[in-house]
């Protein structure tokens, strides 16, 4: 299954690196590691992270696309499913194991982490104290978000550092 | 078409009436025991429910006729000789009877109010159970087998509610249970030309493909892959989706033929038949290891607390239909998770601490006495008290060491608390030790009467006793080990009730049982060459009976008292 899984991969990457979708840009962290994947998202112009540079990591198992990727944010941002520390997890239902689809292409994937962005899901949170703020007090959620995006998100994406900051030095060189 | 179908569901519930009950008199055959409403049925259905049996229904017909023949469900006359071992004579399923494979009613003619009525289901019966039900709506609605089955699973197996939706809007029904309404050809492998796989990339010539009504079309290799991982890997049968993003139609038991191993589909059935027992809230799997059957028993979640529903399985496993502890008979299920998470809980170690430690007065540093006088000074904050009065300590003038200012005021608060907590200490270890020690005894008895087996069938040899005189044992080990488990929780009941007059005819129904239990456990000790003696045999065979007889007046009373409130 390996060998065929490499294959869709680099169809994938393929695909993407012809058509980029908007708002993205994709690579993969070294020629030689075809299962790690960069990405820089830039913020959505009708969003709270307009302007900011967000990078993330997706992370391809060996049984892909039978199992799903695992998809993090290496740029600290403020949101109600994301995870607000160095780990940056993201909660998407079509990420869970029970609802992923084999046929579903990482385009799909970062389309979902996208909007994400323009319309966060207060119902499901990972960050429930972002997402009652978002609920009740939209102003203020907007300036939180926008104080993280000029902290965090506004320099060249670093992957690394994401990498370092939670301890495993070094695994994400290159 | 719907007139049909009245017709079957009102045989089937004839059905079930006659099997429910086994208070049928032969030439009657009339409820005695059953609701109004059951006996309504019963007595509007003909003669031989078998004659309406519609053409075509053939598991129905030899549902109704195994079921309806007198010799299975008929208790004789004699069964009023109150012989009332009999609702723990668990021989009774051993004899072979092929008529009555399909179900067992264990529970006995005469009905105690601690007896409640239940099936148990081999796995046979689980698959036919599910067959016939596929079966009548395949028929009722003119669709495949594979899509009632989706559908059924989907209504949870409510087929009144399925048809009735169904007849209101097919397509919502259909669409809301992950089905196509376009009607496809016979679903298959197929090569086609310039086919490319979407999951693989996979592009080669010849590769074969297959796709659900849906039209998602993906390689063999993959489609099989993914059906496997979910079925082996998630554990998941009944809702398997389309590997298509966004497709959320359900891959049938046909397809699923076509595509993987034979192991896998074993594992698949199992899984579908898990579905159905966890579907239905009559329904429960047996607890015991390795046990495949389930048992169907009508006690709602909200009547537990006025019943405690013990059911035994074919495998001699008894357990409670509520919780499926261990059978804890009399203690309601509610009681019995009070009880052991008391048990387990930490809260008993804080309980001796508060009965064998005090506070010092002070700064409440929690000290233990272990030896020396009684003036005391706490480590922590130097505080200088008496340990009988807890009082100052400087407040005792002469009378050091020999305090017997009792009556003052500062430490009687503090002995107060003391108390109150040794009392309540003892009073649960009292409980606790007897739940514990029947518990144990109730090991222990196993064990000496597996010893005892192995030397009984030595002695066979021996002696020339047939194996059938040897099974007074094997009845009275059964005896000990289920009373041992009612006494055992009659102190955890115990534990929990408030005191009244009730209680005192409770204690003494306990006291009675644990006396007849002790000394039938005493029988047990004796050589086995003693145990041979004939006179000892009556002995033990009375005790036996005695003890059944004790246990279940104990559970009789302590029910209508439940009951009763």
């Amino acid at each position: 299954m390996a060998q065929q899984s490499l294959k869709r991969i680099a169809k994938e990457l393929a695909d993407c690196k012809a058509s980029p979708p908007t708002g993205m840009s994709i690579d993969v962290a070294s020629e030689a590691d075809m299962r790690r994947w960069h990405v820089v998202l830039e913020g959505p112009a009708n969003s709270a992270y307009a302007g900011g540079k967000f990078g993330i990591v997706v992370v391809l198992p060996a049984e892909y696309p039978f199992k799903p990727p695992t998809v993090t944010f290496a740029t600290r941002i403020y949101h109600p499913n994301v995870t607000n520390d160095s780990s940056g997890n993201i909660c998407l239902s079509l990420l869970k194991p029970e609802n992923w689809k084999p046929a579903t292409r990482l385009l799909a994937v970062l389309e979902a982490v996208r909007s994400l962005l323009v319309e966060p899901m207060p119902d499901d949170p990972l960050e429930s104290r972002i997402a009652d703020e978002y609920r009740s007090d939209r102003n203020e959620y907007n300036k939180n978000a926008n104080q993280y995006v000029q902290r965090y998100a506004m320099r060249s994406v670093s992957f690394d550092a994401a990498a370092n900051e939670g301890g495993k030095k070094g695994s994400g060189g290159h | 078409m719907i007139r049909k179908f009245f017709q079957f569901n009102w045989k089937r519930k004839a059905a079930e009436a006659t099997i429910s009950s086994s208070t049928i008199l032969p030439n009657k055959r009339i409820l005695a025991s059953a609701g109004p409403e059951s006996s309504v049925v019963a007595a509007a259905a003909p003669p031989t429910p078998v004659t309406t049996a519609s053409n075509g229904m053939d598991s129905e017909d030899d549902f109704m006729s195994a079921v309806s023949s007198e010799d299975d469900i008929l208790p004789d006359d004699d069964s009023d000789n109150d012989d009332m071992s009999d609702a723990e004579d668990f021989d009774f399923d051993d004899e072979p009877d092929p008529d009555l494979g399909m179900h067992k009613d264990i529970s006995d003619s005469k009905k105690a109010p601690f007896d409640i009525s239940f099936k148990v289901y081999q796995p046979s019966d689980i698959q036919r159970q599910q067959d016939e039900l596929i079966n009548e709506v395949n028929m009722i609605l003119d669709i495949s087998k594979e899509e009632a089955a989706i559908l059924l699973r989907h209504f949870r197996w409510n087929k009144e509610r399925l048809i009735e939706d169904y007849m209101d809007s097919p397509s919502r029904v259909l669409e809301a249970a992950g089905l196509s309404q376009t009607t496809a050809g016979p679903l298959k492998r197929e090569v086609i030309p310039g086919f490319v796989c979407d999951i693989c990339c996979n592009e080669e010539e010849g590769l074969q493909s297959f796709s659900i009504k849906c039209g998602h079309r993906y390689c063999v290799n993959c489609y099989s892959y993914y059906l496997s991982q979910k079925i082996a890997e998630e554990g998941e049968a009944a809702r398997i989706q389309c590997p298509a993003d966004g497709c959320s139609l359900i891959i049938d038991a046909r397809s699923l033929e076509i595509l993987v191993a034979p192991e896998l589909k074993k594992r698949y059935h199992a899984l579908l038949n898990q579905t159905y027992v966890e579907d239905k809230e009559t329904l429960k799997w047996c607890p015991a290891p390795d046990c495949q059957n389930a048992i169907e028993c009508p006690v709602k979640k909200k009547d537990l607390d006025k019943v405690v529903p013990t059911v035994a399985c074919l495998c001699s496993h008894r357990f409670c239909f509520g919780c499926r502890e261990d059978d804890h008979q009399p203690a309601p299920c509610e009681l019995v998770k009070r009880w052991l998470k008391k048990c387990k809980d930490d809260s008993e170690t804080a309980n001796w601490i508060s009965a064998n430690t005090k506070e010092c007065p002070k700064c409440n540093s929690t000290i233990e006495k272990n030896g020396g006088c009684n003036h005391m000074t706490c480590r922590k904050c130097k505080h200088e008290f008496c340990w009988m009065c807890m009082g100052l300590w400087s407040e005792h003038g002469t009378s050091w060491y020999n305090c017997n200012r009792f009556e003052e005021k500062s430490g009687l608060e503090a002995r107060d608390a003391q108390a109150k907590s040794r009392v309540s200490l003892e009073r649960y270890l009292h409980y606790y030790n007897r739940y514990a020690n029947h518990s144990q005894s109730a090991r222990l008895d196993k064990d000496i009467y597996h010893k005892t087996e192995k030397k009984m069938v030595q002695l066979q040899k021996e002696s020339g006793m047939s194996w059938i005189e040897v099974q007074y044992l094997n009845s009275a080990s059964q005896a000990l080990q289920t009373c041992r488990q009612t006494l055992m929780w009659t102190y955890a009941f115990a534990f929990y009730l408030s005191r009244n007059n009730l209680t005192e005819i409770f204690e003494e129904n306990q006291k009675d049982l644990e006396m007849a239990v002790e000394g039938l456990s005493e029988m047990f000790e004796k050589p086995v060459t003693e145990l041979a003696d004939a006179k000892l045999k009556v002995v033990i065979m009375d005790k036996t009976s005695y003890c059944n007889k004790r246990r279940i007046i104990l559970l009789n009373d302590t029910a209508d008292n439940l009951a009763n409130g």
